[in-house]
């Protein structure tokens, strides 16, 4: 498969390694393990409700419930956490699932602009995990190996003693970021790989963007569009599901207040990373790219903070969140407008 | 050559079997309103006394101000989701007016004008600024005034550094809390706005123009209506109005707040525009829609609160009702 | 010998509403021969078509295919039944790959059930080849011309193993050569005993590439004829439902009115360049004349007229009323007097949502404001005026624009211009999709304001129209003005040539 680089997509890799460059020029520690394996943890989640939201984007509608649904699928999670990990991340994503069935329905069966009906399952959502969480936080387990989901190393069992010792030498560095890679990292990563091979292996990512690119077209040619579309949102639910569950591991409770944000956030990666608001055309790891931009922003800012120089608040990262999407938007119109017609 | 067969004329005017279809579309806000206050008449007590009025009017005088910005918006097939941000943005700069920080010493009442006309000025600059992106740039306008959501509420709390501004300053306060012929300022300003934009829309050049760009904005632009100026005025209109919705707000509670005025504001207007019959793909509008659609919104919360249901089961109505209204809505049109 | 037809369509019955589309049509194809179906605009040949594919259902009447009953509920069940559709407007996905719009829906996979991309590569290179089309199957299909956007279409269709394809308009954007490729294959569908179904309103094409021909007219099958016993002027009139004599004598459009004597110049164009199509425009119009713009689909025309009304930025010099002009939105031109109709009254011409009454004024609007406010009474006796002035038929003024017929709609767009007073207005396609009675109405209209003095320049893409209506021409082809032809010099022939060759001889 030919890899068509457009033009916004490749420009994001290359803003993220400017922006990386820029880091580890002025900051100490800022390529260190501590903070590389920091920023991948806490991003993951972020990561996973891009995912989503890049696949329903391309078929050109919008998920504005997939924040809600997070926090209410961590207070799902929490609750079953106890019982099990499996039970824990089986019943978190099983809500994201069934909220983004319901979405999915609406959207497909209904035909209602997919702008208001995920506001409305947004609105569903909270209510839903607010009610559930009785309007408090839910804590999760510990004991039953859940919280390992967000606040562990998956092959930290297999580490060798000496790889964080401090004779370890590169080798040892290298090797100490696939041993601590945290588990949430796991999770999105995989997902990603999974998420790229559905949409350039599978007819399903095929129809996915062509449903996108023109949907009357693509029910013209027989496929079905409405499944399509259907299955996109419950995908979109399920990964919010998913991301619920890697925040209440990671920070060990259930937040029904959570995931404010989240879906701006999302989109804002995802436009960043060039896929097309309009649907048709988008890249799996361009999100990813947009998603580790946008996220290395706030790191950024505490290690300005931290040099004292400057006294930046945490509020100026949306602000700087804001400009650097205005400039993405500015640039996607003029590359548009240069392409053929 | 396109494929332009003569399509038939469809039927002029619907056949009997969906009449009572039409009587609700026309007045199916009206109808569901007049519904939820019988109901309540029924079962809530205390429902019928002015303190009840008075506390359902207040909740929606922002909602409607902002609504009817929101309105106009979307009646150009727009959207503005920055209000809740550009909401904040006015609510942090105002008391640095009429606290005298800005300006020390000075009349009083200069300061006060100037903490009313300075904000909302400025929100109305941050509407250009998303009208300017739209037509423009010919940025989609979800996107373009996401911008603002992400970075303008963030832009507040900068000014602010986050702090919680608490005052006291009764003569500003007057705007929202005072009260004349026993009916709270706010509510008279919710009225007059939302009597003049629909005065507005139904009679005048610029009103019909509106509706003209959301209808057909290809056509409109060959007819000659000025499509990039008054795009522009509309995000204007809604960022002014989120201005004033920002004052009203710190008003009512003697402070504020950066990281909570107007948060999630988008969402409530874009809703209460649907449910009151407003098309969200433009073309066709109703400010009393909006201000019934808000009315009706409020109405299920209060009689969900005051039936002893929590307030988190009113998000669940809030998101029922929204999409029943469009689903009502798209059945009409079919 | 009575030959077993492949596909027999009787007694066809379809409404929309309260108006007839198909009154006991019929329509029957031979297995591997060509037929042509031809009808003027409104005369039921696409909706024949759409109730054949399932696009629509049939109010009543029988159709048998390949001798069964035949019952398609959409265009995918008729395709996997061997009924092929190719539409006029390319419905595949720009975005996607020719590979991807040849195979969306019939995947090619491999064995772990992952799609089979080298496969599809090949598959798509070599149905290109057949085509004898060669292009990167990798690309876009968005970065081929419509041309080749066209023959993938055409390609995807007839690889469904077809036993029937229909080409409805398919010709629109192809050249010559395009055009001849596309007769290759479809005489190789037939010698695969393949038939076809060929929709067109251009004469020659359909003598050329068919064996039968059925014309319909107002919703009926009116003749059915082997092409050789039909002679063009005989189909024409069979078409029009015109006495043959009367037809030599009075011509086929309304424009037969006298004209009157042409006054000053209103408007030239020198050599000027529109984006990518246009590049060597020139054209002259004056007071009281009709001067018509021909040229194939795809020469420029209606890019020329968008530049002129200010809607495209153009390069080169326009001059109006003796001085050069830069409009740069379409507000300008209009504020000098000119006014334009759009060919696509649909997507660039009537706001569907609004009134009549709001559709008509609303160039006038800012001329009907006192201090911002509407005057709804003047607004109102210019809408009265004009409903009655051009016979706009609406229930009401109030009524909404698109329950109305695409001849009223076109009235209502006419009147537009019309209440301002204009001094020179650009019709694209003024007749496109208008049943015969309204036709009629709006080219003696259009011949009694020039008359009146208004300065009109007509886009049209019927001959007869240009040939009957216009007291100049210019003939556009691939974006360049090649004739220039008076009254008395432009005839069918001349026009048909200089369209498709460059040269009036």
């Amino acid at each position: 498969m030919r890899l068509r680089f457009s033009g916004a997509g490749g420009g994001v890799v290359i803003a993220l390694l400017l922006l990386i460059a820029f880091g580890a020029w002025r900051y100490d520690g800022f390529l260190g393990s501590y903070n590389i394996l920091t920023v991948l943890r806490y991003n993951s989640m972020f990561a996973l409700v891009g995912l989503g939201m890049c696949f329903v984007i391309m078929t050109g509608g919008i998920d504005l419930s997939v924040g809600s649904v997070a926090a209410m699928s961590s207070v799902v999670s929490a609750y079953a956490s106890p019982y099990g990990w499996v039970a824990g991340l089986t019943a978190g994503v099983g809500a994201g699932v069934a909220a983004g069935s319901l979405n999915g329905f609406i959207i497909s069966k209904m035909r209602i602009l997919p702008f208001i009906s995920s506001l409305a399952v947004m609105l569903a959502a909270s209510g839903v995990g607010l009610l559930l969480a009785n309007n408090q936080t839910v804590s999760a387990s510990y004991a039953s190996g859940f919280t390992a989901l967000g606040q562990g190393n998956l092959l930290s069992a297999f580490k060798p003693e000496w790889v964080d010792g401090d004779n370890a030498g590169w080798l040892g560095v290298a090797l100490g970021l696939l041993f601590n890679f945290p588990t949430p990292a796991w999770i999105a990563l995989v997902a990603y790989i999974i998420g790229s091979v559905v949409l350039n292996q599978l007819a399903f990512g095929r129809h996915v963007l062509a449903v996108g690119g023109g949907e009357e077209a693509s029910r013209l040619m027989g496929l079905p569009a409405d499944r399509t579309v259907f299955l996109v949102y419950l995908v979109s639910g399920g990964f919010a599901g998913l991301a619920g569950v890697i925040l209440a591991a990671q920070f060990g409770a259930g937040q029904p207040i959570e995931g404010i944000g989240w879906e701006l956030f999302a989109i804002a990666s995802v436009v960043v990373g060039g896929t097309l608001l309009t649907g048709g055309k988008g890249s799996v790891f361009a999100t990813l790219a947009g998603v580790l931009l946008l996220g290395l922003i706030f790191t950024i800012l505490n290690f300005e903070n931290g040099m004292g120089w400057v006294s930046l608040s945490a509020y100026w990262q949306s602000v700087v969140r804001g400009a650097f999407l205005f400039v993405v938007v500015i640039l996607q119109t003029r590359l548009t407008k240069s392409a053929p017609a | 050559m396109s494929v332009n067969v003569e399509q038939p004329a469809a039927q002029p005017l619907r056949a009997a079997a969906f009449a009572p279809g039409l009587a609700f579309r026309r007045f199916g806000a009206l109808i569901a309103l007049a519904l939820l206050i019988a109901l309540n008449l029924a079962i809530t007590p205390h429902f019928a006394s002015e303190q009840t009025l008075s506390v359902n009017l207040t909740q929606i005088c922002t909602i409607v101000i902002v609504g009817v910005g929101m309105t106009l918006v979307i009646a150009t097939g727009g959207i503005d989701l920055s209000v809740g941000a550009l909401m904040a943005i006015a609510g942090a700069l105002a008391p640095a007016f009429f606290t005298g920080k800005l300006f020390h010493g000075g009349n009083l009442y200069v300061n006060i004008a100037f903490s009313i006309v300075v904000p909302v000025a400025v929100a109305g600059l941050f509407g250009l600024f998303n009208g300017w992106l739209v037509s423009r740039f010919r940025i989609q306008p979800i996107i373009a005034t996401l911008i603002l959501f992400i970075a303008g509420r963030g832009i507040a709390q900068v000014w602010t550094n986050g702090d919680l501004q608490v005052f006291k300053a009764p003569q500003f306060q007057a705007i929202a809390i005072g009260r004349v012929l026993g009916v709270p300022f706010q509510v008279w300003i919710m009225l007059v706005i939302v009597v003049v934009a629909a005065w507005v829309l139904r009679r005048t050049v610029f009103g019909r123009q509106v509706l003209a760009i959301g209808g057909n904005p290809a056509a409109a632009r060959l007819a000659g209506v000025p499509v990039s100026r008054v795009t522009c005025l509309v995000y204007v209109i809604s960022g002014l109005c989120s201005g004033v919705a920002g004052l009203i707000v710190i008003a009512m509670n003697s402070a504020a707040d950066a990281n909570l005025i107007g948060m999630g504001m988008e969402l409530d207007a874009i809703a209460a525009v649907a449910v009151g019959g407003t098309l969200l793909s433009g073309g066709k509008a109703t400010i009393f829609g909006t201000l019934l659609g808000a009315m009706i919104i409020q109405l299920v919360r209060y009689t969900l609160l005051a039936n002893g249901v929590p307030d988190a089961a009113a998000l669940v109505a809030k998101a029922v009702l929204i999409v029943l209204a469009v689903w009502l809505q798209q059945q009409e049109l079919t | 010998m009575a030959i077993e037809p492949l596909l027999s369509m009787r007694n066809i019955d379809k409404r929309f509403g309260n108006v007839a589309a198909l009154i006991d049509a019929s329509l029957e194809v031979r297995p591997a021969e060509v037929m042509g179906l031809i009808g003027q605009n409104g005369a039921g040949k696409s909706t024949m078509i759409k109730v054949l594919n399932g696009f629509c259902s049939r109010d009543s009447g029988e159709i048998a295919f390949a001798g069964r009953p035949w019952a398609a509920s959409s265009p995918q069940v008729a395709q996997r039944g061997g009924v092929s559709t190719i539409f006029q407007e390319i419905n595949l996905i720009p975005f996607r790959s020719v590979t991807e719009n040849i195979y969306l829906g019939r995947e090619l996979r491999n064995r772990i059930g992952f799609l089979d991309w080298r496969g599809m590569y090949k598959g798509a290179r070599d149905l290109l080849a057949e085509f004898g089309v060669t292009v990167d199957v990798q690309a876009p299909l968005g970065e081929f011309s419509t041309a080749i956007q066209q023959m993938v279409a055409i390609a995807r269709a007839v690889s469904f193993d077809a036993k029937l394809v229909v080409m409805d308009e398919s010709t629109s954007s192809l050249d010559e050569q395009e055009v001849a490729v596309l007769f290759q294959t479809i005489q190789r569908l037939k010698s695969q005993g393949v038939a076809v179904v060929f929709v067109s309103h251009k004469l020659d094409e359909l003598y050329k590439v068919c064996d039968r021909i059925t014309i319909m007219r107002d919703g009926r099958t009116v003749a059915v004829a082997a092409m050789r016993d039909m002679t063009k002027l005989q189909l024409v009139a069979t078409m029009l439902g015109r006495d043959l004599a009367e037809v030599r004598k009075q011509g086929a459009t309304a424009f037969s009115a006298a004209a009157t004597a042409a006054g000053e110049e209103l408007l030239s164009l020198d050599n000027i360049s529109v984006g990518r199509r246009v590049s060597g425009a020139t054209l002259a119009v004056r007071r009281g004349e009709i001067v018509g713009l021909a040229g194939l689909l795809g020469s420029g025309r209606t890019e020329t007229a968008r530049a002129i009304f200010g809607a495209d930025p153009h390069k080169g010099e326009i001059r109006y009323q003796g001085k050069p002009v830069e409009f740069s939105e379409p507000r300008e031109a209009i504020a000098a007097g000119i006014g334009f109709c759009s060919e696509d009254r649909k997507h660039e011409g009537i706001i569907p949502g609004m009134s009549v009454r709001e559709n008509l004024t609303l160039a006038l609007l800012p001329a009907l404001g006192r201090s911002g406010i509407v005057d709804e009474t003047r607004q109102r006796a210019v809408v009265d005026r004009f409903i009655k002035d051009i016979g706009i038929k609406c229930a009401s003024p109030e009524q909404r624009i698109r329950e109305l017929s695409g001849g009223n709609q076109q009235k209502v767009m006419l009147a537009r211009w019309l209440c301002m007073d204009p001094r020179l207005i650009i019709f694209d396609e003024p007749t496109r999709g208008i049943d015969v009675g309204a036709k009629a109405e709006i080219q003696k209209l259009i011949r009694r304001l020039a008359n009146e003095g208004l300065g009109v320049l007509m886009v049209s893409s019927e001959i007869e129209e240009i040939v009957e209506g216009a007291d100049r021409t210019f003939v556009l082809r691939e974006g360049k003005t090649v004739a220039h032809l008076d009254r008395k010099d432009t005839t069918e022939g001349a026009l048909l040539n200089a369209m498709a060759h460059g040269a009036t001889a």
